[in-house]
């Protein structure tokens, strides 16, 4: 890889992106391996996010290596107002790779261009969150045996969905066609729906997720969250629009998964769970093999 | 010189030799000067501003004697003066004339838009990709963000 971190999903080559989800798959086969023996990986969480620095550690940990770090910045030296320059200036004297969530947007790309060690962004801000993406990539890859010609239908909030963004700007890559599925007020930002017709790819958009639920390969569901409203009458409008049933999915395609980057709050409903279409928690075991494929890679073991 | 006989330009007094900067917008003015770094020169230095143009409503006029820019720099103030003209004097004679072009990238001068954006809040040297050179939008090399044209601030 032409750099060695990986700030934005962007960065990739499609060839960098398909080595990855080979790795991530050769990792779900055999995911106890000693490949990071006597490798330090600091977890710098200068916000929460319980999930993606879990399944960054338990990928570590099988493979050997030990974590460093913190989770949240009031446990750490920033608040005694320390930059961000300081703080991974001292952290290269005491890891091989930082995995750094921050909610300063570019925060990852700085920290990458100071750092001596590879920086994996976590999450900067609402920017970027690349190993969700790959791991979105990987359950759709496995699910559907390819990433070509997919339909993905997508639903919740589009507008300020991070994770639906950047789905789509990879998804962008396979000649993908997209439904989105949201409230008037939440709907795709006009600036991706022109990325995907100057690609000439097809969309439909739409507020009625029953419209198009039978057409799709991929439901990636997201959550509809009450502060996005400024009018909160419009929020209980729409409140139980975008939520999945089970006895919505009856009609839909045999091999259809359902996907939630999670937490979920009640859109989807737990009777959902139960069926084989549901995948958000099997999506959430893939993270971990991705992310041994990315940290692996960009130290150069694998 | 025809341009001898116009009475705006007698406004400030001829160089012999150096750049004449024309067609610069009153209100970008200041920018251009603190882009150019000319409030840190010790080079004469003559301007105007507020002067009537047929094609820029105010205009302003920058003559600095002594100093010849590299195109590298002076693409620098395509940012707030996109229609700038260059006149390089020797000997009393215009020998040259340049325009400005918006260069590809922009380092050091623009502020991002974004609140959020780790430039705002460390001493970080602000970078640009301009996606759009007329209107011109340019795209944070840190956060991604567009910064447009209206909400452009230098720095």
């Amino acid at each position: 890889m032409k750099t060695r971190s990986l700030v934005s999903i962007d960065d990739l080559t499609t060839a960098e992106i398909m080595k990855i989800l080979d790795l991530a798959a050769e990792f779900e086969k055999e995911p106890i391996q000693d490949i990071l023996r006597g490798r330090v990986v600091a977890t710098l969480f200068f916000e929460p996010s319980t999930r993606t620095r879990l399944s960054f550690e338990s990928a570590v940990n099988k493979l050997g290596g030990n974590v460093i770090g913190f989770t949240d910045s009031s446990s750490s030296s920033v608040t005694k107002g320390e930059t961000l320059n300081d703080t991974i200036r001292t952290v290269n004297n005491y890891a091989d790779l930082i995995v750094m969530r921050h909610p300063i947007e570019g925060s990852a790309r700085y920290a990458s261009e100071i750092s001596t060690v590879p920086v994996i962004n976590a999450g900067d801000g609402a920017n970027q969150h690349p190993t969700q993406t790959l791991l979105d990539l990987y359950s759709i890859l496995k699910t559907q045996g390819t990433l070509d010609k997919l339909n993905i239908c997508m639903v919740g909030d589009l507008k300020y969905g991070r994770t639906v963004h950047s789905l789509l700007m990879a998804m962008s890559r396979w000649k993908t066609s997209f439904n989105f599925v949201a409230p008037e007020e939440l709907m795709m930002p006009d600036e991706y729906k022109l990325y995907l017709r100057n690609l000439g790819l097809t969309y439909y958009e739409t507020s009625n997720l029953t419209e198009v639920i039978n057409m799709a390969d991929i439901i990636y569901m997201t959550r509809v969250q009450r502060e996005r409203f400024s009018d909160p009458m419009e929020y209980e409008k729409v409140k139980n629009a975008y939520v999945l049933h089970e006895n919505m999915l009856g009609e839909t395609k045999q091999g259809m998964k359902i996907l939630h980057p999670l937490p979920r709050v009640n859109e989807i409903n737990t009777d959902v769970d139960a069926n084989t279409k549901a995948y958000y928690f099997e999506q959430a075991l893939n993270g971990v093999f991705t992310r041994q494929a990315i940290i692996t890679t960009l130290l150069g073991l694998k | 010189m025809k341009n001898a006989n116009d009475p705006k330009q007698l406004l400030v007094s001829a160089i012999e030799s150096g750049t004449v900067i024309d067609h610069i917008p009153a209100r970008t003015l200041f920018k251009v000067i603190k882009i150019l770094g000319l409030d840190k020169i010790n080079n004469q230095i003559t301007f105007g501003t507020n002067l009537d143009s047929k094609t820029d409503g105010k205009k302003a006029i920058i003559k600095i004697a002594g100093v010849f820019f590299e195109d590298d720099d002076i693409n620098r103030i395509a940012l707030v003066a996109p229609n700038a003209k260059l006149n390089i004097i020797r000997d009393y004679e215009v020998v040259e004339k340049r325009v400005v072009s918006v260069p590809d990238t922009i380092t050091a001068i623009a502020k991002c838009m974004n609140p959020k954006c780790i430039t705002n809040f460390e001493k970080v040297t602000t970078r640009f990709k301009v996606v759009s050179k007329k209107p011109v939008a340019l795209k944070c090399h840190y956060c991604e963000k567009i910064t447009d044209q209206e909400r452009l601030e230098i720095i």
